[in-house]
């Protein structure tokens, strides 16, 4: 049993010692303790706030459906609701058709509609239908709709205002008949009749999902599976969870990897701590030998120094959670919860504290700064209070401690970690990897660094040569003190060489995929908008178009639990789909007459087809067999995508329209007048989009860009910690030695060569260090392109070295390093000289 | 008291042994003046003694314990309550105050605090700077400085004084006047001690002298 009383004596003297001497080293401990914590808790408040609103609104759209059968967008026979309907287990069923409807001018976004039997989605989805305030029969009319109050402030619209849409490249106009309250539902919303939305949106005996609520004692388990044998190709019978968990399941390798990108900022600290603890418990070396001396055990002043660095961690996580909490409140209100993914765009999210997270985020911060103090603790405590009594004892100290044996052995647990597949889907063993490699080389840095002095030739001149001799002589503590700087550069230095990487790979990516001048686009991401068989006829007859590529996308469920794939049918020949598409690998020789498909990455890993095999996919109803001829790669679809032929898919469906087209100018056609051309053809003026290719490309570069803007802001953070690191080592450095700058100043050394001297190590020391940040970030570089990026994510990108960039940052750091020591040192020979040595004890 | 029976130890092995089977007998109250060279093994006698260092073979029996036998802790919290040091170099904390300085043991033992600070205050007092008790050492000359040191090393009323070579950083006047009041005081609180020194001047204050010479200590007349 320890004695706390020791513990609390021995806390107390060197706590003070601490906040006397040097306060400002603790302050900066808790801030980066602090920042870590504050960008965790930022990023998950502000995650959660959004999957929130987004389960509540899915709840509200659900109801209180038991099952719900969905299909393809182009739905299924409606014939399928009346026998569901009289199904003895099924008590309520719900037809709904649910489209994303094209919005005139086409630069809108597709607004989402439900069309409901109201009086049966009365009985499943009473919030929702409760909500609507009108007469329920002004729904009736076939082009009356109710509009949440989201999607009324966004496209300006009030009740009895027309709302103007596309429907097969056809303009129509729908009445607002009603806006829902705020709190009905948050996201942007339409509510038709179902029969309205039929027959308005061209879907006449077409819907595409079914709610049902079954009757009591019914298994919903056992009707789903009895239900699922019935269903037609592409339509599933699925659980309201997995419907709820869409969001929360298409986002979860973002998330996870900002939560680990705001780790990355206490782990930072922690190595601060870790640091920072070291060089005090090096300062305080006599105080903590006079403890012992005075009675004070190993075991009480391991536990008082691991107290002291858990103190500054609670202090760090108390103001970081507040701060967190802040900067989440604040990002929430003023720019949404995106984070960079529109998928996580939800309007309206709020900010929930619960006190469990904020609690486990604070013990995540006194964690990480028990953990960086563990081992300054342990070696003080194991310290002889006889020997540190006696001064200059420190180096040796230091270098006792064997670092190179766990190094090597963490290095390597690292590169085999980098091997590992994925778990549930998230590159688990590729973020260890990081963290092993990490650890180890922090812990390789003493004998790595030895061996780099002492390579370089002394000059045989006082100043850099005493400089280069106490560099060499303080080694151990000298590295230990850059910890923080190695980690969050080497970090800063794999995230920037991963951006630019994807980036690279983006902007190649975008050249093979936007080979045409113009893209035509009648809304993206709808279900209605569209170019009919004589509209591609006008525009393919226009004498400025040289040629027209239409395509036909179009989203398809492979599986209940899986986001939808998205099915693109173009015109691609099968012996120069290479051509066509960013093609990564093909099948050796395709069998039989079977059409071809050619599946993205994410399809591959996700479903988990290969090249040269057969892929069955549901068009019309029906599955039909395809012959997968190769991978492509593809930035743009998260949950897959599959290309076909065009006349495949047109065999298949009999469906010739095309949802967009790439349109090649004909010599000596502006862009200007193609798009007036095309316009004139149509009869629409702003019921497409027409975009350059460029133009598109430079919009997805920037979406791009803003995307990984919290990216840099949260790496930024870690920097900023490991500049604290950097400035904790100068300052303790200078104060520990100002003794040994007074000796030099009484041996005659001028006081601009002590301080030359001083910054000449700051100099070396930095450039070691970016050095080492270099080799390691590079290293981690490989994990982050090859492992988690691919396992995150499903794709892949080819690795790309922005030189300049990291040139530019490396110069950065140093020069903010010398100027760190050079500013520490003139405040430690601010001090009288004669005192200073005197007070060597 | 303190008796050492035999003790040896060296550094590195197969070199001289810094002591080598060194005897000693010291009685309650007695004050001891060990004299030697330097590294003539000094200050290794004063770690064993505490328990701060182990010996390679022999015993230290403090008070009827065997010092050996004990495990660190054990041998820790016997020192906490037993011994008081005093240093060369003062080792004085300088963020705390004197009073705070030299309450320090008290503390450590868990003195009430109503207890702790006139207990301190009175050693304080009894060592002639009563006045300095709120200042800090930064403040302070080194006699001072050692003043206060000797006030830590009683305060808690231990049975064994350890002190190396206390004057070794005075100039002879404020020597003389901290081996007064190092004198008195023994005197006062009934302690044992054990001062080593290479100063003959210091060394005369001590009730016995013994030069440490081989690894043995021999009687000084």
């Amino acid at each position: 049993m320890i004695d706390l009383r020791a513990v609390r004596v021995a806390w107390t003297v060197l706590t003070l010692a601490q906040l006397r001497e040097q306060p400002m080293r603790v302050l900066t401990t808790v801030l980066a303790i602090a920042l870590g914590v504050a960008l965790g808790v930022a990023v998950y408040l502000i995650n959660t706030a959004a999957l929130t609103q987004f389960d509540q609104a899915t709840r509200r759209l659900i109801g209180q459906a038991d099952i719900v059968i969905r299909g393809p967008a182009t739905g299924f026979d409606e014939s399928l609701f009346a026998s569901l309907a009289r199904d003895a287990s099924i008590a309520v069923a719900s037809p709904v058709l649910e489209l994303h409807v094209a919005l005139v001018p086409a630069s809108l976004p597709a607004l989402p509609v439900l069309g409901l039997d109201a009086f049966r989605a009365s009985a499943l989805q009473p919030e929702l239908m409760a909500a609507i305030g009108a007469d329920i029969t002004a729904l009736f009319a076939p082009d009356a709709i109710v509009l949440s109050r989201a999607a009324a402030d966004s496209l300006g619209l009030r009740r009895s205002d027309r709302l103007s849409i596309n429907v097969g490249g056809a303009l129509k106009s729908l009445r607002v008949v009603d806006v829902l309250p705020d709190s009905a539902y948050a996201e942007p919303l339409g509510i038709m009749d179902i029969a309205g939305a039929q027959w308005t949106l061209e879907r006449l005996g077409r819907i595409n999902r079914i709610d049902l609520q079954l009757r009591p004692g019914s298994e919903a388990r056992l009707v789903r599976e009895r239900l699922a044998r019935s269903l037609s190709a592409g339509v599933f019978a699925i659980t309201p969870q997995i419907e709820r968990a869409r969001a929360s399941t298409a986002t979860r390798a973002y998330r996870v990897n900002l939560d680990m990108l705001a780790l990355v900022a206490l782990l930072t600290g922690a190595f601060l701590v870790f640091s920072t603890q070291w060089l005090s418990v090096l300062r305080r070396r006599v105080a903590l030998g006079l403890l012992r001396s005075l009675g004070v055990t190993r075991a009480q002043l391991r536990l008082a120094l691991l107290a002291e660095a858990c103190a500054s961690g609670a202090l760090g996580s108390a103001l970081g959670v507040l701060l967190g909490a802040l900067i989440a409140e604040l990002m929430l209100h003023y720019l949404g919860a995106d984070l960079g993914n529109r998928q996580l765009a939800a309007i309206g999210a709020s900010l929930a504290l619960h006190p469990w997270p904020m609690l486990g985020f604070a013990l995540i911060g006194i964690g990480a700064a028990g953990a960086g103090g563990a081992l300054p603790a342990w070696q003080a405590a194991r310290r002889a209070p006889a020997l540190a009594l006696k001064a200059g004892d420190a180096e040796q100290d230091l270098s006792r401690l064997v670092t190179t044996g766990p190094g090597l052995a963490l290095t390597a647990c690292g590169a085999l970690l980098a091997w590992l597949p994925p778990i549930g889907g998230l590159p688990l063993p590729g973020y260890l990897s990081i963290a092993a490699l990490l650890f180890g080389a922090v812990l390789l840095l003493p004998a790595l660094t030895l061996r780099l002095i002492a390579l370089i030739p002394r000059t045989g001149h006082v100043v850099p040569d005493t400089a280069f001799a106490q560099l060499q002589g303080s080694l151990s503590s000298s590295t230990v003190s850059l910890a923080s700087m190695i980690v969050s550069f080497s970090l800063m230095v794999a995230m920037a060489i991963m951006v630019h990487s994807f980036r690279d790979s983006f902007e190649l990516w975008l050249d093979k995929l936007l080979p045409a001048d113009v893209q035509l686009r009648p809304a993206l991401g709808s279900d209605t908008g569209g170019l009919s068989v004589a509209a591609q006829g006008r525009i393919a007859a226009l004498t400025g178009v040289a040629k027209v590529e239409f395509r036909r996308t179009e989203p398809i469920l492979l599986r209940s639990d899986r986001a939808a794939v998205t099915l693109i049918a173009r015109d691609i020949s099968p012996v120069r789909a290479a051509d066509t598409l960013p093609l990564l690998r093909e099948a050796v020789q395709p069998t039989g007459a079977l059409p071809q498909a050619w599946i993205s990455e994410a399809v591959q890993d996700l479903y988990g087809y290969l090249p040269g095999q057969q892929l069955e996919l549901p068009l019309a109803g029906r599955l039909q067999r395809f012959f997968i001829a190769g991978v492509w790669r593809d930035y743009v679809h998260a949950g897959g995508s599959i290309v076909i032929r065009r006349q495949d898919y047109v065999a298949a469906t009999g469906d010739r329209s095309a949802s967009e087209a790439a349109i090649w100018r004909a010599p000596h056609t502006g862009t200007a007048a193609i798009d007036t051309a095309i316009r004139a053809a149509l009869g629409a003026d702003d019921s497409i989009e027409l975009i350059s290719s460029p133009q598109l490309r430079e919009r997805s570069l920037l979406a791009f860009d803003q995307a990984f803007l919290i990216t840099y802001a949260l790496e930024a953070v870690a920097v900023l910690i490991g500049l604290f690191g950097v400035s904790v080592a100068a300052s303790s450095s200078a104060l520990a030695r100002r003794a040994q700058f007074g000796m030099l100043r009484h041996l005659g050394m001028l006081r601009r060569q002590v301080l030359w001297m001083f910054a000449s190590e700051g100099l070396a020391l930095s450039a070691l260090a970016v050095l080492y940040g270099l080799l390691l970030g590079a290293l981690l570089s490989l994990i982050l392109v090859y492992v988690i990026d691919r396992q995150s994510f499903n794709w892949s990108i080819d690795l790309a070295v922005p030189w300049l960039q990291l040139a530019s940052l490396s110069l950065a750091l140093i020069a903010a390093s010398a100027i760190t020591a050079l500013w520490s040192g003139r405040a430690a020979m601010s001090q009288d000289s004669i005192r200073a040595v005197r007070e060597d004890w | 008291m303190l008796t050492l029976q035999g003790l040896s130890k060296r550094y590195r092995a197969g070199g001289a042994p810094v002591l080598d089977g060194l005897n000693l007998e010291l009685c309650r109250g007695e004050f001891l003046a060990v004299m030697g060279e330097s590294g003539s093994g000094k200050s290794t006698l004063l770690n064993l003694i505490a328990g701060l260092e182990r010996p390679d073979s022999g015993r230290v029996l403090f008070e009827d314990i065997e010092l050996g036998a004990l495990d660190d802790d054990a041998l820790t919290r016997l020192r906490r309550a037993r011994v008081g040091f005093i240093f060369q170099a003062f080792h004085v904390l300088p963020y705390l105050t004197v009073l705070q300085n030299v309450a320090l043991p008290l503390d450590l033992l868990g003195v009430p605090r109503a207890q702790r600070q006139p207990r301190a205050q009175q050693w304080l007092e009894r060592c002639g700077i009563g006045a300095l008790a709120h200042s800090y050492p930064r403040e302070l000359s080194g006699g001072e400085l050692q003043r206060i040191a000797i006030a830590r090393a009683l305060v808690h009323e231990p049975a064994l004084l350890l002190a190396d070579e206390p004057t070794g950083n005075l100039d002879a006047a404020t020597a003389g006047q901290i081996l007064r009041v190092l004198r008195e005081q023994l005197r006062a609180s009934a302690a044992s001690a054990i001062l080593i020194t290479h100063s003959p001047a210091a060394a005369r204050a001590a009730d016995r002298i013994a030069r440490l010479q081989a690894g043995r200590l021999t009687p000084e007349n």
